[in-house]
């Protein structure tokens, strides 16, 4: 297995995400002899894992039971340890298609960050493309190139501990793509052009504040940048869910005694309005929207260098 | 087409025409009239040039690219407060339609007819600066009319279909096909499935995104599978070589083990092929035909050379070498149509085959037809621990296919979802949301794979009621012993 490519069975080395239940999952290093504790139980690596094929059932030792998947970097993004607030997979998706990444594709990247959306980059480039990215905090470098490697993937990235903005990505002209999500992204628009190829490329720009964006498209309209656009994305998820809404009473057409259903003089009305009509209730699916979402994560701004 | 950046633009490549944000796909081709933004042109001049060279069009309809131009506004130009004395009576302009069309008859630049524009507007000094940027802009956009030759990618055809034909897409929006690209793991490698009716849109996309390694099976419905949009991104040819498709109408047999290639009809699958446009009437005559014509296929081409022989019997004895001739046409159609029909159904074989190893990496479904039958068909051919994505206009009948999945089991992580798009102008002291925006883009179902477990008794029961998002209910069913 690898980030970048598809395996069948569980090996030992690999990282597996361990699936609990909606929305409850977890990575896993695997690993001969090692033990993994789950609300339902441990799970022994070398007896429950090794060997058997991704997306097997696993029963945990209390009984209860766990899916085990082979790692997308969509699952680590849901799942990786955040040094830093991160890019979730909606944002990494139209960053993507807008920058027109696909195998062979060079990138750079700047700030490293948690690796969220380097892992991304990399999954899309590979086998034939590089990642060059840069993170001025020596500790978070550090921690992303030991990822890179457990996930088997260090051939296709290089990380790069400088500030961008003084020293920018360490490479020149060999860049299809440059992403910035950096404090001052105006201050590294300059690299950012050298470090895209001579014939053209294309740049893109993340930023939760507005000032921000205003500041970065004036630098890049001043450095003959082209087809400016700022965007947003946001994610609306909807929960599956059979509702069953109660017919009112109306009471009844012809004049009765027992027409409103309030009469409090009348006991059996106050227990169940409802007992008189035939159909309580109407069911029907609705896909419902959840009562908290994401309102913001930043603006995207794409651009493209050109050589005329 | 080869080559990112730098790639030049080449007789018989599909180029997309870019004015602002209007998009237009055309195939290079010389002495071809082009029509694109009222303007009309030929595309020979641009043969040679990089693409994203923005050109002018000159009188007699040739590109021209356009030249760097000195921007002429570093004077601090009169310009007014606010807008409360200005009066809109349509009478500020005093250069009349006829007066612009005579400047432009007379050849002069679109550039110089904003000068004259601008000067001869009564109102012109006294709009507020940003008022006067705004008329300038406008004014450009109608008379400078610039063209800009860019390379088809899913980024640019994605955004053109959903502006010019979203009806052939379904109204699938390209944040949505973004999301798709991504949730389903598209990367090179994978043996994917796709599913769609988008015109070939789709396909195009995963197959960029796999950039010409693993394999794809296209199952498709009717006739053939349409790939219009496909061509359009000028992949090389060997991307094609692991490009399979499969017709949808053998799918049941295929998963019940009664498929084979026998039953196959012969000619009128491959004139159905052939024609894409009509791949709407084709269906209806596919269906009809498979229906009735499944025995006597292998004896169709035999059928047609005693007829042709027959009308060529009625020619006097001067035509007996055209006879001989046409004898030998005949013959070689015959044989060819034979080594066609083998080859197609050595492919159709082939992509069987694929299909049957129920191994594919992902499967992506975007299309006309209600999703759930098609889902819990083609996941039979996807290995579990898999990502899945299935595209769907409306709402409502990803809602049934979720609750058809719970039921199957065998899938996790479901998710329903849509996204959300907005686009800024961004301006000093002017940044906003733009003022229009799209209404909706689809909808996406999202899920992974896992194995599926053929009792259906309480296991699958208590799987469905852990795999449910936490209600108020459900909380105290989940502390329940499995």
């Amino acid at each position: 297995m690898s980030f970048v490519e598809y395996g069948d069975t569980i090996k030992d080395g690999d990282t597996a995400i361990v699936f609990l239940g909606h929305e409850s999952m977890f990575p896993v290093k695997v690993q001969h002899g090692s033990v993994t504790q789950t609300k339902y139980g441990v799970i022994r690596h070398s007896t429950d894992l090794i060997g058997k094929k991704y997306g097997s059932k696993v029963t945990c030792s209390k009984g209860g039971w766990v899916f085990i998947l082979h790692p997308t970097p969509e699952l680590w993004t849901m799942n990786l340890p955040h040094r830093t607030q991160i890019l979730y997979s909606t944002d990494i998706s139209i960053i993507t298609m807008m920058l027109e990444l696909k195998p062979g594709s060079i990138v750079c990247e700047s700030g490293t960050g948690s690796g969220s959306l380097s892992h991304a980059l990399i999954r899309t480039v590979a086998p034939t493309g590089h990642l060059y990215t840069v993170e001025f905090h020596q500790q978070r470098a550090e921690k992303a190139r030991e990822e890179f490697r457990e996930h088997g993937v260090e051939h296709l990235v290089t990380v790069t501990n400088q500030d961008v903005c003084k020293n920018g990505f360490g490479v020149s002209n060999i860049a299809d793509a440059v992403f910035l999500d950096i404090p001052s992204p105006w201050e590294a628009i300059g690299h950012a052009k050298s470090a895209l190829k001579a014939e053209g490329g294309r740049i893109c720009s993340f930023s939760p504040c507005i000032e921000q964006v205003q500041r970065t498209c004036l630098a890049m309209e001043e450095y003959g940048f082209t087809e400016i656009n700022t965007l947003e994305i946001l994610l609306r998820v909807y929960n599956v869910r059979t509702v069953s809404l109660q017919i009112p009473d109306l009471g009844k057409a012809a004049e009765d005694n027992s027409s409103t259903g309030f009469d409090s003089s009348n006991p059996s009305h106050q227990e169940s309005p409802c007992a008189n009509l035939q159909q309580g209730t109407v069911q029907f699916k609705s896909g419902v929207p959840l009562r908290e979402v994401v309102g913001h994560t930043g603006y995207l701004t794409f651009a493209t260098k050109s050589l005329v | 087409m080869e080559g990112g950046p730098g790639a030049r633009i080449r007789e018989g490549d599909c180029a997309v025409l870019k004015r602002d944000e209007v998009f237009k796909a055309v195939s290079v081709l010389r002495r071809r009239k082009i029509i694109f933004e009222k303007q009309w042109f030929y595309l020979d001049n641009a043969i040679g040039h990089v693409y994203g060279t923005t050109f002018e069009v000159t009188s007699g309809g040739n590109l021209q690219p356009k030249q760097e131009v000195e921007e002429t506004t570093t004077e601090t130009k009169e310009a007014g407060t606010d807008n409360r004395n200005i009066v809109d009576d349509g009478k500020s302009q005093k250069l009349t339609h006829d007066d612009i069309k005579a400047l432009k008859d007379k050849g002069i630049k679109g550039q110089e007819i904003v000068q004259q524009l601008i000067e001869n507007s009564t109102t012109f000094r006294d709009k507020t600066e940003f008022a006067q940027d705004k008329y300038i802009k406008k004014k450009k956009k109608k008379y400078e009319a610039v063209i800009t030759i860019v390379k088809p990618s899913t980024r640019i055809l994605s955004t053109m279909y959903y502006a010019r034909e979203p009806g052939k897409i379904n109204h699938l929006r390209y944040d949505t096909l973004a999301q798709m690209l991504t949730l389903g793991n598209i990367h090179a490698g994978n043996k994917m499935i796709v599913m769609e009716t988008c015109a070939g849109l789709v396909l195009g996309a995963v197959m960029e995104r796999m950039g010409g390694y693993g394999s794809i099976i296209q199952m498709y419905p009717g006739g053939g599978p349409v790939r219009a949009a496909t061509s359009c991104f000028g992949f090389p040819k060997p991307f094609f070589d692991n490009l399979h498709e499969f017709p949808l109408s053998k799918v049941q047999s295929l998963l019940s083990g009664t498929f084979s290639t026998e039953t196959l009809p012969a000619d009128p699958e491959e004139n159905a092929l052939v024609e894409e446009e009509s791949n709407g009437l084709s269906e209806e005559k596919q269906t009809s035909l498979q229906e009735t014509e499944e025995e006597p296929a292998p004896e169709a081409p035999m059928e047609i050379n005693p007829t042709e022989e027959q009308d060529t019997m009625d020619i006097n004895a001067e035509d007996v070498e055209f006879k001989e001739n046409k004898e030998k046409e005949n013959k070689e159609n015959v044989r060819e149509k034979q080594i066609k029909q083998w080859e197609r159904r050595k492919k159709l074989k082939e992509a069987a085959a694929l299909l049957r190893e129920k191994n594919a990496d992902g499967l992506i479904v975007a299309s006309k037809f209600h999703p759930t039958p098609l889902l819990l068909s083609l996941l039979e051919f996807v290995a579990p621990s898999r990502p899945f994505v299935v595209y769907c206009q409306y709402k409502e009948p990803l809602l049934e296919c979720y609750t058809k999945l719970r039921e199957r089991g065998g899938v996790i992580n479901l998710k329903l979802s849509e996204t959300w798009l907005r686009n800024y102008q961004v301006l000093p002291d002017r940044s906003h949301p733009k003022l229009t925006m799209s209404g909706g883009g689809g909808y996406l179902l999202s899920g992974i794979t896992v194995v599926l477990e053929k009792d259906k008794c309480d296991s699958s029961n208590s799987e469905a009621l852990k795999m449910e998002e936490p209600s108020s209910k459900r909380c105290k069913l989940q502390d329940l012993p499995c």
